[in-house]
């Protein structure tokens, strides 16, 4: 069977997972694999959910926030910014794939930018193949 | 044990026609603390809601689940249901199958309903960590304000301020009135836009209720629902608008030149001046960027004095004003005035500009007769640059032959790929007007197809067709420029199969409406979004037509979308009554979803308190040492803090770390 990767994504409400609830509104098509958690905004998104999802197999995780200045509480996706780019450092280091991890800007308005961005990221997941790992709380 | 209900919805066959429902009815029934899982037809119906209510009712539930469309529209609806069955209302937890799922997998039958699957267990998980939380209720401070003072700022105030409430009305220009001020007569009636629209602006400028801050602008924004607190920017006007009467002198007097920008361009203004001969206020304002300090007279300074006379030398704007109201040696500050204002809601009414031709290298932009509809507008006003005289630019004779060309920058996807809506209709009407005054002009328009479908509408087009205008299907090439000024429009003639070359005096372009660059800045400052084609969006397209995603703030006009007057009275009224519901309940409900703070495992370190985006977090002695505290009416949930605090001290209610890390639990078992 093909592999088919599971992603754990983590939403902004008010930018990228509007832009998802749009991609349906207008039929945009993207692969299934990726199942979002919603959160206020991209700066609740925590590291380490990203570590733990990666640590209990997930083959790939994606967060999505709006556009610098859109933020709708001002500075939340600057923080994502800094705190993701420290992330990506320390899964090179441990020797995860990097490109496992995805960060996007969606705004609420960017339906077809959603789906085109799932498909290609899935794609490049799918290059790595699956996680092996499978530990975590 | 948390007592886990799951309700699948079919969502008619939105959501069955793609998902197997009832492998993930069964599915759920599997996963662990969930006691029932049923599914239905249309779940948000009442006999959908009453499986819900009823189960509760009935001791069988208390948690939550229902997988069915989005909880962005959906969330309050089944909260609703919860609450009314006695059950806290934050107990439930939506799984988004249709609008992230069914709705974009239909080739993919099997891989739609595994994630279905996922998407319950995740929120099954979530369910359970859930906690009770209580809404609490803040006052409405007793006002409204309106941005912008175009028509749909106009009615809007006008009507807030006719329920009984007090509205500040914030228009950047001196005058209020926008793009409608500036319209000679406007279809489908023809009816002379500065008669209906001046005695309504008159009506706000005497209104009681309002209080009318024209030249100002909002700079900053802070608080929710029921108490935003907004600064605005008085800007110096360098004239004491206590004193003037708007009688005109020192406009007359001022030698400077500007374009003046209410007549897009045509003529020259001075820097001092009167927005427009019927402008509410009607005041003068200096332009200091182009005031060219006569008499050496700068603001701020006392005057030189004459050696001839030892008088003091005044500028003549100084000196032409009866009032006393122009004093350019007093220390007038550039920065004008901030005032902070306290308002229940808001409602933005910015309205939009319209392209200027420089975008058009191919319709031959530096020919003065080439003209936007715009200017055209103000060409044929009678308080225009020509008094209302069709004239050429170039040579200030009369022409004989005009073209229009519609949809430039419109339905083009080098520009903008929307139909700005008005183009067709106003373009007919200039065409009309202009037929009826002068019967021998000959009049072209090129369209690429003619779009009339309002009230009365399509009748105005075929009565242009027969006082003997010439419609042409097929959009312009280009133009190129001829000797005498005259311009040949290279166009296409579908209906023939044919090129068409017309030789005119003057053309005019339908540019495309769009929101200036300032909208932006505004956007940001209120948290609005923008839509894809650049406008400020609603919250839902036919439900929230006026709403936005910040409760408390509304939409009226063109901001929103381009639209005619009609269109645009409508949702100003619209509007007013929507933002004035939380002023007539008088409190309105914050909803829990915010961060607190346990101090017994606070360290004090203090690494949330500059992060907090509302300066909403301070360290306070709390026993032994100083700890966080987060004052709640300044919170507004986006839990930044509590992804930051390294002791795990700060929790974000509604997303605390259980909830999210039980559902990437739930989404890495392999469903
Ligand atoms: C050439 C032409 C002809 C037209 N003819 C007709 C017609 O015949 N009939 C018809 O029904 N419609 C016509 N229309 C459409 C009509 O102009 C609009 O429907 C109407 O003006 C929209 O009103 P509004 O209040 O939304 O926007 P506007 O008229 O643009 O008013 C917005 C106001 O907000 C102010 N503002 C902007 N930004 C800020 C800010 N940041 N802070 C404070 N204030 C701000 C502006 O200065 C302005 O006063 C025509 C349009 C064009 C371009
Ligand atoms: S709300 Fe979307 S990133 Fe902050």
């Amino acid at each position: 069977m093909e592999f088919s990767p599971n992603i754990v994504g983590f939403a902004c409400q008010w930018c990228t997972y509007a832009g998802a609830d749009l991609a349906g509104n207008l039929r945009c098509k993207y692969p299934s694999t990726v199942k979002l958690i919603k959160v206020p905004c991209s700066g609740r998104v925590e590291p380490e959910y990203v570590m733990q999802a990666l640590a209990r197999g997930a083959d790939g995780v994606f967060v999505g926030g709006c556009h610098f200045g859109d933020c709708h509480y001002k500075t939340g996706n600057y923080k994502t910014s800094r705190r993701m780019m420290l992330l990506t450092k320390l899964l090179s280091d441990m020797g995860i794939a990097k490109d496992r991890f995805r960060l996007e800007w969606i705004s609420g308005a960017e339906g077809k930018k959603f789906a085109e961005t799932i498909t290609e990221y899935t794609e490049q997941v799918k290059k790595i193949g699956p996680n092996l790992f499978k530990g975590g709380k | 044990m948390a007592k886990v209900g799951v309700y699948v919805c079919h969502c008619g066959s939105n959501i069955a026609g793609v998902v197997d429902v009832a492998a993930v009815r069964e599915y759920a029934e599997t996963l662990p603390d969930v006691v029932v899982s049923r599914e239905y037809l249309f779940m948000c119906s009442d006999p959908g809601q009453e499986l819900i209510r009823k189960d509760i009712k009935d001791g069988l539930v208390d948690r939550v689940v229902v997988a069915a469309c989005t909880p962005r529209t959906h969330e309050p609806i089944f909260r609703k249901a919860l609450e009314s069955a006695g059950l806290n209302k934050y107990f439930f937890e939506m799984a988004n199958i249709r609008d992230q799922d069914s709705w974009v997998h239909g080739d993919d039958h099997a891989g739609a309903t595994r994630k279905a699957k996922q998407l319950v267990a995740s929120a099954v998980a979530k369910a359970a960590n859930l906690e009770a939380l209580e809404d609490t209720y803040v006052d409405v401070t007793q006002a409204a304000m309106v941005v912008g003072g175009g028509v749909a700022g106009i009615f809007a105030a006008l009507d807030l301020a006719n329920m009984g409430h007090k509205v500040y009305l914030v228009e950047k220009e001196p005058s209020i009135g926008g793009v409608m001020a500036q319209l000679d007569k406007t279809f489908p009636t023809n009816d002379c836009s500065a008669c209906i629209l001046t005695p309504i602006m008159v009506e706000v400028g005497t209104h009681p209720n309002i209080e009318m801050l024209t030249y100002a602008e909002v700079e900053d924004v802070d608080g929710y629902i029921g108490n935003f607190k907004v600064k605005v920017r008085k800007k110096q006007t360098y004239v004491d608008w206590t004193k003037c009467t708007g009688c005109g002198a020192c406009a007359e007097a001022c030698p400077a030149k500007v374009p003046d920008s209410f007549n897009c361009g045509m003529n020259d203004r001075g820097a001092a001046y009167i927005h427009f001969p019927q402008a509410v206020p009607k005041k003068a304002v200096v332009d200091m960027k182009h005031c060219l300090n006569c008499a050496g007279h700068k603001i701020g300074q006392e005057p030189r004095i004459s050696k001839k006379t030892g008088e003091p030398m005044l500028a003549p704007c100084e000196k032409a004003c009866a009032a006393d109201a122009i004093n350019r040696s007093l220390p007038w500050n550039p920065e004008g005035e901030l005032i902070e204002i306290e308002v229940g809601t808001v409602v933005l009414a910015t309205g939009y500009r319209v392209m200027e031709k420089e975008h058009f290298k191919e319709y031959a932009p530096d020919s003065p007769n080439v003209l936007t509809a715009l200017q055209m507008e103000r060409l044929i006003s009678a308080t225009g640059p020509t008094g209302g005289k069709l004239l050429r630019p170039s040579d200030g004779k009369k022409p004989k032959v005009l073209d229009f060309i519609s949809c430039v920058g419109s339905r083009d996807i080098r520009h903008h790929t929307y139909c700005s809506r008005v183009c067709c209709m106003y373009m007919i009407k200039q065409a009309r007007l202009l037929m009826e005054k002068y019967p021998d002009l000959e009049i072209y328009m090129h369209f690429i197809d003619v779009r009339t479908p309002g009230k009365d509408f399509d009748e105005y087009y075929t009565h242009a067709a027969e006082m003997g205008i010439h419609f042409i299907k097929g959009k312009p090439g280009g133009i190129e420029m001829l000797p005498d000024d005259r311009l040949r429009v290279l166009g296409y003639d579908s209906a023939m199969g044919e090129n068409i070359e017309v030789d005119a005096d003057l053309v005019i372009l339908a540019t495309a409406i769009e929101l200036p660059e300032d909208a932006q800045k505004l956007a940001q400052k209120f948290s609005m979004t923008m839509d894809g084609s650049g406008f400020f969006k609603e919250l839902h397209p036919k439900l929230k037509p006026v709403d936005t995603p910040i409760e408390g703030v509304f939409l009226a006009g063109c901001c929103q979308g381009p639209k005619d007057i009609p269109d645009t009275v409508a949702q100003a009224k619209a509007a007013a009554a929507s933002a004035a519901i939380p002023l007539a309940q008088k409190r309105v409900k914050i909803e829990p979803i915010l961060s607190e703070v346990y101090p017994e495992k606070c360290s004090g370190c203090g690494i949330c308190v500059p992060l907090c985006p509302y300066n909403a977090i301070s360290l306070k002695p709390y026993a032994d040492r100083p700890r966080a505290v987060i004052d709640m009416t300044q919170c507004k949930g986006c839990g930044v803090c509590a992804s930051a605090c390294p002791s795990g001290a700060i929790i974000l209610h509604g997303y605390t770390d259980d909830q999210i890390y039980s559902q990437i639990a739930a989404l890495t078992q392999s469903a």
